[in-house]
């Protein structure tokens, strides 16, 4: 086959810089998201996916601004999310120059949201974010969680059930967060990527966990992903996307 | 000056191919409209798309771009962007079939569900990501692009080209998934691509590039 599987450094932005660090040569450089987008392209990153984690209406302006500037420097989709609520921020996303939003609370305050956005934007821009939670006992069948505001809101709505309904509604795609694995550096959940990749039919972006480049192989080839979804790897210069994609390509991963 | 004006008829987001454009820095007069004094005295035409066809061909019709399009088509280089590519063909099976454009003979087909690559493991619908495209002819708009090169795809449905008509377009790339399909069209002064140049960085600069000082003859 010779799609590519793709590899998406993720920005969380706040107040128009990135956060949690990001550790490059250049110091000047430093957690300017337009700087750190166009150096992630140049090294050959697939995507950018721009999370801004502010997220309040004040700082949307600067927002709108930052994808503009990346959007007209960086010629490779960029999907941008964090506090997407309505119709009109989707557009104001769009117009900045973004190609996908992702929508997260949202979605699960109000599904039909994303049957309106589909619907009016087209499938190929919606991207729904998922943060799932496993929840079942060990020794028992896996059952995972939805859960919003950054994970500390339980749901109640069940994770293959949720992420089958959303692609139902018109999503294109699904950013499937691991909560039991963000910020851990011990690797995908590979059991819940693997479940609701198989029991979908849009492509799935793995994220939450990655902390070595076998990670990034295991949910390829484990978790059956079509894309995965890293941060602090990429930012504090552990590995750089080149490295990545040279180990993927040793164990058998078609990358671009 | 090299007035290019990127076809806007309501669909879909066409900043990208607009700031793609302003990038390469070319001596061009940009404007994206569906104004058709614009569209007539433009030097060169791009046709984007996105979304249903349904929508997207009642949309060309309302604003009348299905006109401009057939006066331009002997007169000026035009490119075509996914379902801008789709939408000239005779007719596609998406949302129940839809009569489109007719500007070449074939079909819009869609990727069948549950197919499956070498591993067995299942392909996803929509096709999306980087796919190489095999250059199945020599043309002006694959200068300086090497050939197997990957463009950035996001679609569902694709062109079947019935190349033995009369005014047929010839496949000009093709990409596989799993099957091989048309992922490039050209026919005079058309170049057609089912990919997204203004996503695929230094090869889809590179095509746009091309487009912008390509004379419409192969």
């Amino acid at each position: 086959m010779s799609l590519a599987k793709r590899i998406i450094p993720c920005l969380d932005c706040e107040n128009g810089r990135v956060v949690k660090g990001v550790k490059f040569l250049d110091i000047r450089d430093a957690g300017d998201p337009v700087e750190v987008s166009k150096r992630y392209c140049e090294q050959g990153a697939d995507e950018i996916t721009f999370l801004d984690i502010t997220a309040s209406h004040e700082d949307r302006d600067t927002t709108v601004h930052t994808v503009e500037q990346i959007a007209s420097q960086v010629f490779i989709p960029l999907t941008v999310g964090g506090g997407i609520r309505t119709l009109e921020d989707i557009r104001l996303m769009l117009n900045a120059g973004a190609d996908k939003v992702a929508i997260n609370t949202s979605a699960v305050i109000n599904p039909d949201f994303v049957k309106e956005a589909a619907e009016r934007f087209g499938s190929q821009c919606i991207v729904v974010a998922i943060d799932a939670k496993q929840v079942s006992e060990p020794d028992t069948d896996p059952r995972w969680e939805i859960f919003t505001h950054g994970g500390r809101k339980a749901t109640g709505l069940e994770a293959i059930a949720w992420a089958k309904r959303m692609v139902e509604y018109g999503a294109g795609e699904i950013l499937l967060t691991s909560m039991d694995r963000d910020g851990t550096k011990q690797g995908f959940d590979l059991a819940l990527n693997r479940a609701i990749s198989e029991a979908i039919s849009v492509p799935v972006i793995a994220s939450g966990g990655v902390g070595n480049l076998q990670h990034l192989v295991d949910g390829i080839t484990e978790g059956k992903v079509d894309a995965v979804l890293a941060a602090s790897i990429f930012h504090f210069g552990e590995f750089s996307i080149p490295q990545a994609k040279e180990y993927m390509k040793q164990h058998g991963i078609c990358v671009r | 000056m090299n007035r290019v004006v990127v076809i806007d008829y309501g669909m879909g987001n066409l900043h990208s191919v607009g700031k793609a454009l302003e990038h390469l820095d070319k001596n061009i007069s940009l404007s994206i409209t569906d104004n058709p004094t614009l569209i007539r005295e433009a030097d060169r035409l791009i046709f984007p798309g996105v979304g249903a066809i349904r929508d997207c061909m009642k949309e060309i019709r309302r604003h009348k771009i299905d006109i401009l399009l057939n006066e331009a088509r002997t007169e000026k280089p035009i490119l075509g962007i996914c379902v801008g590519m789709q939408a000239m063909m005779e007719f596609s099976e998406e949302n129940n079939g839809v009569d489109c454009l007719g500007l070449f003979p074939g079909s819009v087909n869609g990727f069948k569900t549950g197919m499956h690559d070498e591993n067995g493991d299942t392909l996803k619908v929509p096709h999306m990501g980087w796919n190489k495209v095999r250059q199945s002819m020599k043309h002006p708009m694959w200068n300086k692009i090497e050939d197997e090169s990957r463009f950035y795809f996001v679609h569902s449905y694709f062109v079947t080209p019935d190349t033995k008509k009369q005014n047929s377009a010839l496949v000009a790339g093709e990409t596989e998934y799993p099957d091989t399909f048309c992922s490039a069209l050209a026919a005079e002064n058309i170049f057609a691509v089912q990919f997204h140049p203004e996503k695929s960085q230094d090869c889809g600069l590179q095509l746009l590039d091309n487009f912008l000082s390509w004379d419409g003859k192969s």
